[in-house]
């Protein structure tokens, strides 16, 4: 039986008027690293409240290893580890003392949970009598995630907690997460960056409250409809001005140093020798470069979103 | 893209007691020009933003923005920026027209001109139905939106945009860039922060900040031949991998 299972959940805000989650169906098998990939208000925090059991869902049902988010809420509690996308622990505590506060709540020690912990807070010990309040992002984030592991949970939801951190940081805090993933704790993390989800093994996109499509990244890849080209000249701006006219480009966006392409022919060789010879020819690009190229994440997203 | 210079630093340098948050950086940066300022967290951005924008007076070191000095002249440097960030732009309890109003009149801008410019920045962002609700009820792409539109609705020299597009879907963030490629065409720069490496790619040219110095400043390709990457992601890494003070 999976860890978690939801099931038609549902979840409205103000009388109904703002729908936040929309018959939302899904499951994460033990063990598994689970990505909910979407951008700000997709409904991805509404869902871990549900699960946290801090929020009751209108209708639907959902179970976190086998206990109902309304009925076993206290069961469930006791063995989940939340970290919130809003920075949540004691700004005036110190660092040992936020851990040590968070593991007396649980009935546990530092000691007694210290080897699940110990990669991550070797990084944060020198600096253990600062005051949480007081820490950098990067830092508050690793001891957030401390906090939420010092219990030895069986499950870990963690809402966005890559959101506003650098590049370096974020490299790291996916390193520690594939390290806990050896441990076997089952990991639920949503972030609204489409590059991390390869990182997952398997992500539900999630957009307006509903699941537009849950597989392994691999798959989502695959599904991809069309044949995708990478182009790029000296001048992108223009370039994308031209490709979204010309008549048989299906889809065009900009994607860093490329513009990615799709054509609404499925002769995609004939379509792109003739767009070669258009923008070359009749618009005077003289360093056109197009490729043949896999679809991102980012490009699955986008065409679900259309 | 002219020389005109919009924005000209030299040694700018702000300590707080011993700490030195921005430490002695100078640059240049060019009317029209979609200037990215990239940094690691606790890299000194803010600070260095703050004094740009004429918020935090320089511990020393000089600076003209939109040719007004840095010391003296921070009110005439207020009226000739727009700023906008991800987690302050608009009143979410007032409307679309009443935050437009407030910005514009904050701006200094005529009842005459805000009238016009109102019904004009209405119409270009489509939002005529929504124009009498409150901002609050707006998805959140649609605010962004319409913070960087009131953002240059006095025509400012240059438009600060710090993290403008996080957590923004991928279709929207890339709407934003195209009002944003329009504003620089019409001769706004564009002095941005972001987290998201290809659209560090958009820029024209990127300045990268390390422990309160700026370690690299370049155009997005010459940056990569630079550090041998092959993306802008791979480039930042390489630079902020070495940070001291992500510590902090």
């Amino acid at each position: 039986m999976p860890e978690v299972i939801l099931e038609n959940i549902s979840k409205s805000y103000q009388d109904g008027k703002v729908k936040a989650v929309k018959n939302v169906s899904f499951s994460v098998e033990k063990g598994e690293l689970f990505g909910l990939i979407g951008p700000d208000g997709a409904g991805k925090t509404s869902l871990f409240r549900v699960l946290t059991t801090l929020l009751t869902p209108d209708s639907g049902i959902a179970t976190v290893f086998g206990c109902d988010v309304v009925k076993d809420y206290k069961s469930i509690r006791q063995h989940v580890g939340y970290m919130p996308g809003k920075f949540s622990l004691y700004q005036d505590l110190t660092v040992e003392e936020n851990l040590n506060f968070f593991a007396t709540v649980f009935g546990t020690t530092i000691q007694e949970n210290y080897d699940l912990i110990k990669d991550i807070y070797v990084q944060l010990e020198p600096f253990k009598n600062r005051r949480a309040g007081k820490l950098s992002g990067g830092m508050k984030q690793k001891l957030a995630l401390c906090c939420a592991l010092i219990h030895r949970p069986k499950i870990l939801f963690l809402d966005e907690p890559t959101t506003g951190v650098d590049t370096v940081s974020r490299k790291e805090f996916w390193e520690m997460l594939q390290r806990l993933k050896k441990q076997e704790i089952t990991i639920l993390v949503s972030t609204p960056y489409m590059d991390e989800a390869t990182l997952c093994e398997r992500i539900a996109l999630i957009q307006e409250g509903e699941i537009m499509s849950i597989n392994t990244p691999q798959g989502i890849i695959e599904e991809y409809p069309k044949k995708l080209f990478s182009i790029k000249s000296s001048n992108m701006i223009q370039l994308l001005d031209d490709l979204r006219k010309y008549d048989s480009i299906d889809s065009c966006n900009a994607f860093g140093e490329y513009h990615h392409i799709s054509f609404k022919s499925e002769n995609t060789e004939l379509a792109k020798s003739e767009l070669t010879t258009y923008l070359k020819r009749d618009r005077d690009y003289k360093d056109l470069v197009i490729n043949d190229i896999n679809p991102t994440i980012e490009d699955c997203f986008i065409n679900l979103m259309n | 893209m002219t020389a005109e210079k919009v924005i000209s630093t030299d040694r700018l340098t702000k300590k707080f007691g011993d700490f030195v948050a921005a430490d002695e950086i100078s640059f240049d940066v060019y009317k029209g020009e979609i200037f990215g300022f990239l940094g690691a967290n606790g890299a000194g951005k803010t600070t260095a933003i703050r004094m740009l924008c004429g918020l935090s007076t320089p511990s020393y070191g000089e600076a003209t923005i939109a040719g007004f000095d840095i010391y003296k002249e921070t009110e005439k440097i207020k009226k000739n920026i727009g700023y906008m960030s991800q987690k302050f732009s608009l009143y979410e309890d007032l409307t679309v027209l009443e935050n437009i109003k407030f910005f514009g009149g904050i701006y200094g801008l005529s009842d005459k001109e805000l009238k016009s410019k109102s019904n004009q920045l209405i119409e270009t962002l489509g939002m005529s139905v929504e124009a009498k609700k409150l901002v609050g009820s707006l998805p959140l792409g649609w605010k962004q939106k319409l913070a960087f539109s009131v953002a240059i609705i006095h025509d400012p020299k240059i438009v600060f945009l710090d993290e403008p597009t996080g957590g923004v879907d991928p279709v929207t963030r890339r709407q934003f860039w195209d009002l944003i490629y329009k504003a620089s065409s019409q001769g706004i720069t564009i002095f941005v922060t972001t987290h998201y490496m290809d659209e560090a790619e958009y820029c024209h040219r990127i300045s990268m900040m390390v422990d309160g110095k700026i370690k690299a400043l370049d155009t997005p390709t010459n940056l990569k031949d630079q550090y041998h990457a092959n993306s802008m992601d791979d480039v930042f890494y390489e630079l902020a991998r070495g940070a001291k003070r992500k510590a902090d």
